[in-house]
């Protein structure tokens, strides 16, 4: 058995050599399919990221700074729906939007759209729970301060999200990762269906189960490479805002 | 006022986006969405055939793979137009459940038992396929299900219950329930060295094969009949009847069946068709 081993060892590094060398053709061959996989990914996960940071930003700073009975319930439920498993996300807006559910007459089952509304509602949580928690935080320590200048509660919570802009640019970058990397909630909203709702995570569970690894784990590369690059992007942006504005 | 100007923008781009999303919906592109299985998916059948149906009637079809169990229940939400599969005694009930209109017969193929090079439970080179699942519940030799009320599943139970074996009691043991579709099930049986029991298209397309090889194929039991159904518009107002029609009409008119026949891997042909015209 442990003879085997160095063969199983060489083995996996040819297959990650593979993954690397599949990786790079699919970049420089710029397959036009390959570009139309990436741009709806991106499409799809940056609308979901914006859609759920309109409603979890506002969110989580009215928590933060209000008082109204239930609010502690309400953060133990939030922090709770950040660990929502994608795929019952999936099942929850399928059965929603399926033509024998309450919302079917839309008729947007299979579509993009229904691809962003189920990753709206994995997110939004999760931006909503971490940034009640960096808002609060700031809250605290800007209390005494903004009450000195009469700010009302929902002012003041605006001029904390406009205050903590580059710590919730890091949740809101959080939130757009977990929408692009997972696969459960889209693969069941979306279908998979090749030019219409492929994204890179389903190709690469559609490549995993052809049994082509290398292919699969190529495009898990260049995933791993575009959520890189917009990191990098989202790093350079706040550099520069914050020595403009210190 | 920077702030509001900011929130302005952040509402201004949703918009655009959302409107973004929204434009590919409202295009005017005919299209139909089909449940099928994964074995037409995931052997390249539906990219060798669609692209011809699409080029001569411009109706683009709309593929959700996933079981034939599955395919059949989106066909009964209404979740689609068109059930394309592989299990005719639940074909038949589909139909007669009045969720189906008609049911046509396209093409087969068949069944193929694969397993390890070593073969411990000696049944390579078999035609019968019932004697090997015995010999493979006697030897306690690792075989992997899918276990997801496909048609493939459906099948293999069949092959159980004509063996006199009840697999169940092994499950846990030499006898593993995936629950997936047939490339998981195959990349599991390939990193356990065991058993399946697979569809001749899927295995053909399957590249991460390690030591499995064909074992068992060629029993009459082995034959793998596929067929389509249109959903029924008296249950779902909303199905593209015409365009649905359509379709079938051509998967089972000569060009269609010559267009299946003509797919092939390597030398291979992978379906047959065989539709009663």
């Amino acid at each position: 058995m442990i003879g085997d081993l160095p063969i199983y060892a060489m083995h996996c590094m040819t297959s990650l050599w593979e993954a690397l060398a599949a990786a790079w053709g699919l970049i420089a061959g710029f397959d036009a399919t390959l570009a139309q996989i990436v741009g709806l990914s991106l499409q799809v996960s940056l609308s979901a990221v914006l859609i759920a940071a309109c409603i979890g930003l506002p969110l989580g700073a009215a928590i933060a700074v209000e008082r109204f009975p239930g609010r502690q319930t309400l953060i133990v439920l939030l922090n709770a729906l950040m660990g929502l498993p994608p795929v019952v996300v999936g099942l929850l807006v399928y059965l929603l939007l399926s033509r024998a559910g309450p919302l079917g007459s839309l008729g947007i089952l299979f579509t993009p759209a229904a691809m962003v509304i189920a990753q709206t509602v994995l997110i939004t949580p999760i931006i909503a729970a971490l940034s009640r928690q960096t808002i609060e935080d700031a809250w605290r320590e800007y209390d005494e301060q903004l009450r000195s200048l009469g700010a009302r509660r929902l002012n003041a919570a605006m001029t904390l999200i406009w205050d903590t802009r580059f710590s919730l640019l890091t949740i809101v970058l959080a939130g757009f990762g977990r929408a692009a990397a997972e696969v459960g909630a889209v693969m069941i909203v979306g279908g998979n269906i090749d030019g219409v709702t492929r994204v890179m995570t389903t190709t690469i569970a559609l490549e995993t189960s052809k049994g082509d690894l290398p292919l699969a784990l190529g495009l898990g590369i260049i995933l791993i490479g575009l959520v890189l690059l917009l990191n990098m992007a989202a790093a350079l942006i706040r550099e520069a805002a914050q020595r403009r504005y210190g | 006022m920077a702030l509001k100007t900011n929130a302005i923008r952040g509402v201004l781009l949703g918009l655009a986006m959302l409107g973004m999303l929204a434009a590919p919906a409202s295009a005017q592109q005919k299209f139909i969405t089909v449940a099928s299985t994964t074995s037409t998916e995931q052997s390249g059948l539906f990219k060798h055939l669609l692209p011809v149906f699409e080029k001569k009637t411009g109706i683009q079809v709309r593929v959700v793979a996933l079981g034939t169990g599955q395919a059949l229940d989106m066909g009964r939400r209404g979740d689609a137009d068109v059930v394309f599969v592989h299990d005719k005694v639940a074909e038949e009930k589909f139909v007669a459940e009045g969720f189906g209109v008609q049911r046509f017969e396209v093409m087969y193929n068949d069944f193929v038992l694969v397993g390890p090079k070593a073969d411990p439970a000696k049944v390579a080179g078999g035609k019968d396929i019932v004697d090997a699942y015995k010999k493979i519940a006697a030897a306690g030799a690792p075989f992997v299900s899918r276990g997801d009320k496909s048609g493939t599943h459906a099948a293999e139970l069949r092959l159980w219950k004509a063996a006199g074996v009840d697999p169940s009691g092994g499950k846990g043991g030499w006898y593993r329930e995936t629950g997936s579709g047939m490339g998981p099930t195959l990349n599991t049986a390939s990193g356990m060295n065991a058993y399946a029991f697979t569809d001749r298209g899927t295995w053909l397309s399957f590249k991460n094969r390690g030591d499995l090889v064909i074992v068992v194929e060629g029993d009459q039991r082995l034959f793998n009949q596929y067929g389509v159904m249109l959903v029924n518009p008296a249950k779902h107002a909303h199905v593209k009847k015409d365009q649905g029609q359509a379709f079938i009409d051509w998967v089972i008119s000569p060009e269609g069946q010559k267009t299946i026949a003509g797919y092939k891997i390597g030398a291979d042909q992978l379906f047959f068709p065989n539709a009663k015209r």
